[in-house]
């Protein structure tokens, strides 16, 4: 268990717990990322840049500071 | 009737829109591209009905505004045509279980089904329709296929029977359905899929943004001045400028009239760029030295943004943008601004808080000139030498980082993180590239060219009746003393009011030194933004923000054209 941050880009896994408010998480809801989806990270920027993750049919980048938040079971 | 177009953004209900109206609007790979309603009629047998392409919105949860209004449009609809993308179903289908609970005629569109196809995602339509109690129509809008059976279909549009407001769980509904109606082939990447990895990796993202960038630099500047020097310009010399002179000679070589229509002539002679007569300079600005640039800039812009690489610039800037107060997001209304600062403010909507709009477009309408101002920048100033245009940029470029730190400080309030979504690439559709330019271009053609025959006319009544001397000699501290400009700029600076690209036409008949260039060229691009960029800023923020955008404005331009005339 680690989180949407600290993933290595290429590595799956699945949603087990994403921290913070109501309204992020219906907004991250809305766009495909909940308890249970599965989720590739398809990349980053350096120095606590953005995330770029994938869902099952599209790509979403988001805040590392949201990624932090984001608890991932990773799949071998 | 009124029907709306309803559906998550990038998902094509744009190109719905134009292919069911015939009315063309702005369409791009990338979400948010559509921020204000665009209305049209569609023929229905007898009947004609209103249609109306809403932006688009993830959900109906009333948590932002563009879905509280989206919510109040539903209310006052007839019908809904919900546009799905294919290759992103399941997604999409949480806005669309909420819009059939709203008990409105629905028919679906699902859109992309070719790039759906591509992605070996197969979709059973008919068990779509059972289980929706709805129409399904699958379409590839930007070829048109499927949009006749759409139009055909539209009168099948019906009340769901089977989903209801029953409290369940949505996304169980959807599991559901997409169990039933999606399957999925296992297939290989594909190699635009490659790029789309490469291009948001920590390494090779920054690499291929440099090479994006300076690629796109270069082709727009070649093909610019090569529609310059070997298009446009001979055209003028050659055939227009027989005709201006038989004209000039019959109305007698000077005169009231004459110096209206035509102009000054120098040393005997018509000079296209320094003249200013209706007839001469007004048409030479507009057709000859900026619609080139026109082109070559919508036509690269274009490409990048069919193909989708504007939300991965916004990643890769993410970065540097925070430390301006804003989100990577904010660069698109910066990109966008280098066609146009128009359609740039507007486009700050797609930022979340008042505070970043407010932060961008002051940034954008300062350090940001448009393609029109950057093309007569070029014509005024390349000839001192590269170095002078090198310096109008990179001074732009700092002014832009400066006042983003400084605004960033000042304004309370924190900016929200990046939350967007990446599409995939897309090989841009030619015909559909084409007549996005088209577009733009009649947009120039029709809405700029006017304005710069209305300045020219303005400029030669002003100085006819001695109006321009009195303001000059009343910015003379400023302009002459801190600036170091000739006094005749005033006038200039006036116009720029008006059109940009103009004023700085207006700089070249004063036999500028290379500094006075540069600083001309900087101050006209910083002091204000042209009137109408500045009226979106008040529709968008308000008078109260866009006034202190306004003194912003002013007060960096005299103290960036004062620093510029000491160091230089």
């Amino acid at each position: 268990m680690k989180t949407l941050a600290e993933m290595k880009i290429g590595e799956k896994g699945r949603v087990i717990e994403i921290g913070g408010g109501d309204a992020a998480l219906r907004r991250l809801e809305t766009l495909g990322i909940r308890q249970g989806s599965r989720i590739t990270k398809a990349g980053s920027m350096l120095m606590k840049g953005p995330v770029v993750v994938k869902t099952d049919g599209c790509q979403i980048a988001l805040g590392h500071g949201m990624a932090k938040k984001i608890t991932i079971e990773v799949e071998e | 009737m009124k029907i709306l177009l309803l559906g998550n953004p990038n998902v094509g209900k744009s190109v719905v829109f134009s292919r069911l109206t015939g009315v063309h609007v702005v369409a791009s790979n990338y979400p948010g591209t559509t921020v204000e309603y665009a209305k049209g009629k569609l023929k229905l047998g007898r009947d004609t009905a209103e249609l109306i392409d809403v932006p688009g919105t993830y959900s109906l949860e009333a948590s932002c505004e563009a879905e509280e209004v989206a919510i109040k449009m539903i209310g006052e609809g007839d019908l809904i045509i919900n546009v799905i993308d294919a290759a992103n179903l399941e997604r999409n289908l949480l806005l669309t279980l909420q819009l059939l609970k709203m008990a409105k005629p629905t028919i679906i569109v699902l859109n992309m089904w070719d790039d759906a196809k591509h992605r070996g995602i197969n979709i059973d339509i008919k068990a779509l329709e059972e289980m929706l109690g709805v129409p399904v129509v699958p379409t590839v809008a930007v070829t048109g296929e499927g949009i006749k059976e759409l139009v055909d279909r539209l009168k099948e549009a019906a009340t769901s029977t089977t989903i209801k407001e029953d409290g369940v769980d949505p996304w169980s509904k959807i599991g559901e359905v997409i169990g039933r109606v999606q399957e999925v082939t296992h297939r290989h990447h594909t190699l635009l899929e490659r790029i789309e990895d490469g291009s948001i990796s920590p390494f090779f993202g920054p690499l291929i943004f440099l090479a994006v960038i300076s690629a796109s630099f270069l082709i727009v500047r070649f093909i610019g001045e090569g529609l310059i020097n070997y298009v446009f310009d001979p055209v003028f010399e050659g055939f227009y400028m027989p005709l201006m002179m038989k004209i000039s000679n019959l109305l007698g070589s000077s005169g009231f009239f004459h110096d209206l229509l035509i102009g000054e002539l120098i040393e005997g002679s018509i000079d296209f760029g320094e003249s200013f007569g209706l007839l001469t300079t007004a048409p030479y600005v507009s057709i000859t030295m900026v619609m080139p640039y026109i082109f070559s800039f919508y036509l690269m812009l274009g490409v990048l943004e069919d193909f989708g690489y504007l939300p991965r610039i916004a990643v890769l800037m993410d970065n540097i943008m925070h430390r301006l107060g804003l989100h990577g997001a904010a660069i698109i209304p910066m990109v966008l601004g280098l066609g146009c600062n128009v359609p740039a403010a507007l486009s700050t909507r797609i930022l979340e808080s008042k505070r970043e709009k407010f932060i961008a477009s002051t940034m954008m309408a300062i350090s940001v000139p448009c393609m029109a101002q950057i093309a007569m920048i070029i014509g005024l100033v390349a000839r001192f030498g590269l170095i002078y245009l090198m310096i109008v940029f990179l001074t732009l470029f700092l002014v832009w980082l400066a006042l983003g730190v400084i605004l960033n400080a000042t304004i309370k309030g924190e900016s929200p993180e990046i939350f967007l979504e990446i599409p995939h690439y897309r090989l841009p559709n030619l015909s559909a590239l084409s007549k996005k330019l088209w577009m733009r271009l009649k947009g120039y053609i029709l809405e700029a060219m006017p304005l710069v025959l209305f300045g020219v006319l303005i400029v030669n009544l002003l100085y006819l009746i001695g109006f321009i001397d009195i303001i000059s000699r009343m910015t003379r501290p400023v302009v002459t003393t801190l600036w170091g400009l000739p006094k005749e700029a005033t006038s200039s600076l006036m116009i720029g009011f008006l059109r940009k690209d103009l004023a700085i036409g207006m700089l070249r008949p004063l036999g500028l030194t290379a500094k006075q260039a540069v600083v001309g060229s900087t101050i006209l691009a910083i002091y204000f933004p042209c009137m109408a960029t500045f009226m979106v800023m008040i529709k968008e923020l308000g008078m109260e923000y866009s006034f202190r955008g306004a003194l912003i404005m002013i007060s960096v331009a005299v103290i960036v054209g004062g620093i510029l005339n000491l160091i230089l």
